[in-house]
């Protein structure tokens, strides 16, 4: 029932794709051969040869090239009805290769560290994200795309992949060096193979879930060093277009901050013909009002940034800002924008009928040499007045209970749809370490047993796996859905502890996907065309649409080594001559 | 080999057990009292000192000048809270939304088992209404500030100072912890609503709206209560629910920024003794230490912070005292101080657990540990020991000469001690303790149908009738039983009792020393003297000044004397009536274990030493 291709990808027929990609190897077989060429002859004058002869080139090849990569980056301001501001960039880089084939060692625009990961670990998709802080859906209404707190990463092999395990291992390894991060981490025992949640969002022929992997490290800290990589990996860096706001003494004074890399193979054209391979780096913050505005809710992009927009990156060839001005209320505006945009987009995001107004840096009469671009925001009359359109999914997480021996951890899923309901799939990753009673499960929705329609559950094994619990669960229409399973908590050898054991141990966050009921029907539009924010979750009908929430990690207390058993290990430590813990 | 397996020596130390038994019992007993009482002295008591890595180094400065905006909030909300009658609900929500909080409110109620004479209350709802103030991180842990508000409008300065205290914390960037603001109703019974519902359980039967917001397990919680604009000094409140105590890193926190503020602070509303050379300064922390040790046996709640700590939430109260003394300390100062406790508990990496969780306090910054302490316990029991060892060496030796011990089986008849005899008093008295802990509360009804009380002194007066009833008990069973040799009989009943109340004592002791040792205290001699032949009516007395009844009202009398003002003997009799109520409600309402500590364990073992004084 979950999207898992593109539109218009149907009318492809498989045939027509290998045909395709035959084309294409014999294209690219070309492009290299004649690199191969360029790189043997380093004497100037060939070099000048060789640039007439690329200036030429397309002219006299004989058949038009389109060209082999672009970019395009965009940023969203969007208002929350909590006053806050959310600040989403997307930048993303389309290349028209096939990066499977080995030999691809011409890089322009895609960042050359990410297409050898995906050529040499066969990658299909993968999906990074490091994050700190909590997407309060309740409050701040439904995210572009949430991601949970501390580092997130699932990846699908392609079905030539022998051992999945060990290119997994190797490919969060490397991660882990390309992005500073502790994605070393991820092991056995907190990597899951999600049966239905996680389904690929790019083109994709099969889905046979023993080539995915998904891991998440709810305890990652994500600050600055983690961000310059990411940064790195633009094709303008921090110089110019929309990333020159990207300063990293701005962005961690923030409420939410989650940077993301998404790699995926999309459509080259509209009927599908042949794959190309898409780069999105998200960038989502959250600027808390209070803290920052002194209370003021007015917004400027020099007060949440300190910088202003000069230029738009040469390289891209599309470079917007959006500011959502949709207004809530009775009265038609509650937001002024400044300067006023030269034109305004409309449509169904997520549901409802959003507003836009556009700024687009390569029209020279919004940002040129003489001007800059500082987009200002008024509140006509203060936000909270109104009352907060409340999302019709969100869901809440905590662990029940007190002492160190059991405890039970409970789901609360919202359904607040005055009258449709409609079904979420929940996925819970629990560690060996809590041993759950899955007798106990239960689901109750409105004083009532609600029987999920699919469940699969793996169980832990000690020191091995985690606990993996899928569910599709029917949300009635208005109700709170409670979801509790009991656990037990086990007793740690005293070597696995870590450093700091009082602090607790983490839960990763519950995941839900779901199929929510719009306000308004979508008009199908070019999924090519529109705007970044509105193409990551690919459409499958018009009535709905695709959401994925995470809830809060879980901090849960263990029993520890008491002083007793430290003074006597320190005691055998010292008989051993070793220093003491 | 061993002093014990060798059958020589083993003769020669328990003839010097049986010798010297008397005088070692005595000699052990004074010694645990005299331990005791030095435990307020130098040698003893060390000075406090903060263990948390994370709180002790770091450098914090408060800034908050809130002080005009405390007493406007305070005011308001006084206001309102007169015009409505009752939590001003609305005005809260309203207030803590325009400061910049998450706002959610939880309704709860609750029937009493029988009407609370000293809170007038029987039926009771109320909404409490909490705030968070979220940061940075995903909400995986929080503090809290709580202010408990009873039924009159008390305790609105404290709410106004915490909502002065969020809107200044809401402009701080540096919080890696949420922090929740909690107002609750009816004090006690809102602060146990709300951490019930936090933590979704049901402990008390108390029923409440579940709650709508979380913020991830609390790391620590104080309540504040303050009624007045200024305050001459802070007293501060560690004893929780069942004698639990917090971490004392809290505590050296709250004194840290106490002398770092140049607030009066105190404990058990007395000051901390200058001169630790003299005599005085010892002596005054004796009685803070019997202060101390008072509150801590009685196993109530000594704030709203009490129940907090069964979750494993550090918690403390402060409270404003305003006296006549001629220095006063406004909002600011209070305000202040809070303020940096909770920027130095924003700087905890883990929950507090580097200090002590069993210390004894003689005065703010002396406290006594735990090592240092039990063997002031350990020293009463041992009384209980060598008794029972005594017993068990007479009843198995009586009779038969030390040389034939070894070589014939002693006499088949007492060898038989006669265990058959002990099931009955043992039943009877433990059903005694059954009635007295179930019957009150369920035959309320038809005490007052019957007879012209009100509920709450129906339960108290079949309390005490109960309780004497009990006193009535050895006549009924010497009849029952009968056994053949009965001097054997009580010695086997009383090495029993010696034995259950031991163990019993020695539990308590481990969990909650106030308690242990003021009941080792009151119970031991009588218990090791008591027997059936010389001076009964003596040792009845003495047995009688020592049941727990006795005890309770012997400390009430003792409390109220270390607080200076003593009481007179009808005054503490309607005190003692009033505390028994309190004990039954605590224990209904938020899970005290005192009552039935007394009515199924204590008692029933007292019963057993009253019925081998009258053993015949």
């Amino acid at each position: 029932m979950w999207p898992r291709v593109l539109p218009g990808r149907d009318n492809v027929t498989d045939n027509g794709n290998i045909k395709h990609q035959r084309e294409k190897a014999a294209l690219s077989q070309g492009w290299g051969h004649w690199e191969v060429e360029a790189a043997a002859g380093m004497a100037a004058p060939v070099r000048i040869f060789l640039l007439v002869l690329l200036l030429l080139g397309p002219g006299g090849w004989g058949r038009a090239e389109p060209p082999r990569d672009s970019l395009r980056e965009e940023l969203v301001i969007t208002p929350l009805p909590s006053g806050d501001v959310a600040a989403t960039f997307q930048f993303r880089t389309r290349w028209d290769s096939e990066l499977q084939r080995e030999g691809v060692s011409h890089y322009r625009l895609f960042p050359k560290a990410l297409g050898q990961l995906i050529s040499k670990y066969s990658l299909r998709e993968l999906h990074l994200s490091l994050t700190q802080g909590f997407w309060r859906t309740r409050y701040w209404g439904t995210p572009f795309l949430q991601a949970p707190s501390g580092a997130e990463l699932w990846a699908w092999f392609q079905d030539t992949v022998t051992d999945v395990d060990e290119s997994w291992k190797e490919l969060s390894n490397v991660l882990s060096g390309i992005f500073c991060a502790s994605l070393n981490f991820i092991d056995s025992t907190n990597t899951v193979t999600p049966t239905a949640s996680f389904k690929p969002l790019g083109l994709a022929n099969g889905t046979d879930h023993s080539f995915l992997r998904y891991a998440v490290l709810p305890r990652e800290v994500v600050c600055t060093e983690n961000l310059t990589p990411w940064k790195k990996l633009l094709p303008c860096s921090s110089k110019a277009g929309l990333s020159v706001l990207l300063k990293a003494d701005r962005l961690f004074h923030t409420s939410y901050h989650s940077q993301a890399v998404h790699i995926r193979p999309v459509c080259r054209n509209a009927r599908c013909t042949s794959v190309s391979w898409e780069l999105r780096q998200t960038l989502s913050v959250v600027f808390d009002a209070f803290v920052t505005g002194q209370g003021k809710k007015d917004w400027s992009l020099f007060r949440m940034f300190s910088r202003t927009l000069t230029e738009p990156c040469p390289l891209a060839s599309e470079s917007r800002v959006y500011v959502d001005v949709t207004s809530y209320g009775q009265d038609n505006e509650t937001l002024e924008v400044y300067p006023p945009p030269l034109t305004t987009y409309q449509d169904v995001i997520l549901g409802t009928r959003k507003t836009y107004a556009v700024y687009d840096l390569l029209d020279a009469a919004v940002v040129s040499n003489s001007r800059s671009l500082n987009i200002q925001l008024k509140w006509k009359r203060p936000p909270e007045n109104e009352a907060p359109p409340v999302p019709f999914l969100y869901a809440q997480r905590y662990v029940s209970g007190y002492g160190l021996q059991s405890g039970q951890l409970s789901t609360l899923l919202y359904n607040t749809h005055p009258y449709r309901a409609f079904p979420v799939l929940l996925l819970d990753t629990v560690p060996w370490y809590l041993r759950l009673y899955v007798h106990t499960l239960t689901i109750t929705s409105k004083g009532k047993e609600n029987k999920p329609s699919y469940i699969h559950y793996q169980p832990a094994q000690d020191r091995m796996q985690p606990h993996l619990l899928e569910m599709l669960i029917q949300l009635p229409a208005s109700s709170i859905t409670k979801v509790s399973i009991q656990f037990e908590r086990a007793l740690l050898k005293w070597t696995e502890y870590t450093p700091d054991p009082n602090h607790g141990f983490y839960v990763s966050p519950s995941v839900l996907s779901a199929l929510v009921p719009s306000v308004v029907a979508a008009k199908p539009g070019d999924w090519e065309e529109s705007p970044l924010f509105n193409s990551l979750f690919p459409v499958s009908d018009s009535s709905s649409y695709f959401v994925r929430l995470y809830t809060e990690p879980l901090l849960i207390e263990e029993p520890r080594k008491g002083g007793l058993v430290k003074r006597l290990a320190n005691l055998i430590r010292r008989a051993r001559g070793v220093p003491p813990l | 080999m061993g002093l014990l397996s060798d059958p020589v020596r083993r003769r020669a130390l328990a003839r010097l057990v049986l010798r010297l038994n008397a005088p070692l019992c005595v000699l052990s007993y004074v010694a645990g009292i005299a331990w005791f009482l030095a435990l307020a002295f130098p040698p003893l008591t060390q000075r406090t000192y903060m263990s948390e890595n994370a709180m002790g180094s770091t450098m914090v400065e408060e800034q908050f000048a809130g002080g005009d905006r405390a007493r406007s909030l305070a005011r308001d909300f006084a206001a309102h809270r007169r015009k409505s009658g009752a939590l001003p609900v609305a005005w809260l929500e309203r207030t803590m939304r325009s400061v910049g909080l998450e706002v959610y409110t939880q309704s709860f109620s609750r029937k009493l088992p029988f009407p609370d004479e000293t809170h007038e209350r029987y039926m009771v709802s109320g909404i409490n209404v909490y705030g968070i103030l979220r940061h940075l991180a995903a909400s995986t842990e929080s503090l809290v500030l709580t202010v408990p508000c009873g039924p009159d409008s008390t305790n609105s300065q404290a709410v106004g100072l915490m909502l002065a205290l969020a809107a200044h914390f809401r402009g701080q960037i540096y919080w890696a912890k949420d922090i929740i603001f909690l107002v609750t109703e009816h004090d006690l019974l809102g602060t146990e609503a709300w951490l019930e519902a936090y933590h979704d359980v049901n402990i008390t039967g108390m029923q409440s709206s579940p709650l709508q917001g979380r913020a991830g397990a609390i790391q620590a919680a104080v309540a504040l209560e303050l009624s007045s604009d200024v305050v001459t000094s802070l007293d501060v409140a560690v004893e929780g629910l069942n004698g639990q105590l917090p971490n004392l890193d809290l505590l050296n926190l709250f004194q840290t920024f106490c002398q770092k503020g140049g607030l009066l602070c105190t404990l058990q509303g007395k000051l901390q003794p200058q001169d630790w050379t003299s005599i005085d300064g010892p002596l005054q922390s004796v009685q803070t230490l019997l202060l101390m040790v008072l509150q801590q046996a009685s196993g109530r709640p000594h704030g709203a912070h009490g129940l907090f700590l069964r979750y494993r939430v550090e918690a403390l109260t402060l409270r404003g005292i305003n006296s006549f003394r001629q220095y006063k300390y406004d909002l600011v100062a209070v305000g202040k101080a809070l303020e940096g406790m909770f920027r130095k508990l924003n700087h905890l990496l883990e929950r507090l657990h580097q200090s002590f969780f069993f210390y004894l306090l003689p005065a703010l910054s002396r406290f006594v540990s735990i090592g240092l302490y039990m063997p002031a316990a350990g020293f009463l029991l041992l009384v209980l020991g060598l008794k029972a060892l005594e017993l068990w060496m007479q009843l198995h030796e009586a009779g038969v000469g030390p040389e034939e011990a070894g070589e014939n089986p002693p006499h088949p008849l007492t060898q038989g001690v006669g265990l058959a005899s002990l099931v009955a008093p043992l039943l009877v008295s433990q059903a005694m303790g059954l009635a007295l802990y179930i019957l009150p509360v369920l035959g309320q009804h038809v005490a007052t149908q019957h007879f012209p009380v009100a509920e709450a002194e129906a339960v108290v007066l079949t309390l005490l009738a109960i309780y004497a009833a009990g006193l009535a008990l050895p006549h009924n069973t010497h009849r029952v039983v009968s056994t053949q040799a009965p001097d054997r009989g009580w010695m086997a009943l009383k090495l029993v009792a010696l034995i259950y109340l031991a163990l019993q004592l020695a539990c308590i002791t481990l969990t909650n020393f106030s308690l242990g040792f003021l009941l080792a205290a009151s119970m031991v001699p009588a218990a090791a003297i008591t027997k059936p032949s010389g001076p009964r009516a003596l040792y009845a007395a003495l047995l009688v000044l020592t049941s727990p009844a006795a005890t309770l009202l012997g400390s009430l009398f003792l409390w109220r004397e270390l607080q200076e003002a003593p009481l007179s003997l009808t005054e503490g009799w309607q005190l003692f009536l009033a505390t028994l109520a309190q004990g039954v409600l605590e224990h209904h309402t938020y899970g005290a274990l005192l009552f039935p500590l007394l009515a199924l364990g204590l008692y029933p073992c007292w019963l057993l030493f009253w019925n081998v004084l009258f053993w015949k």
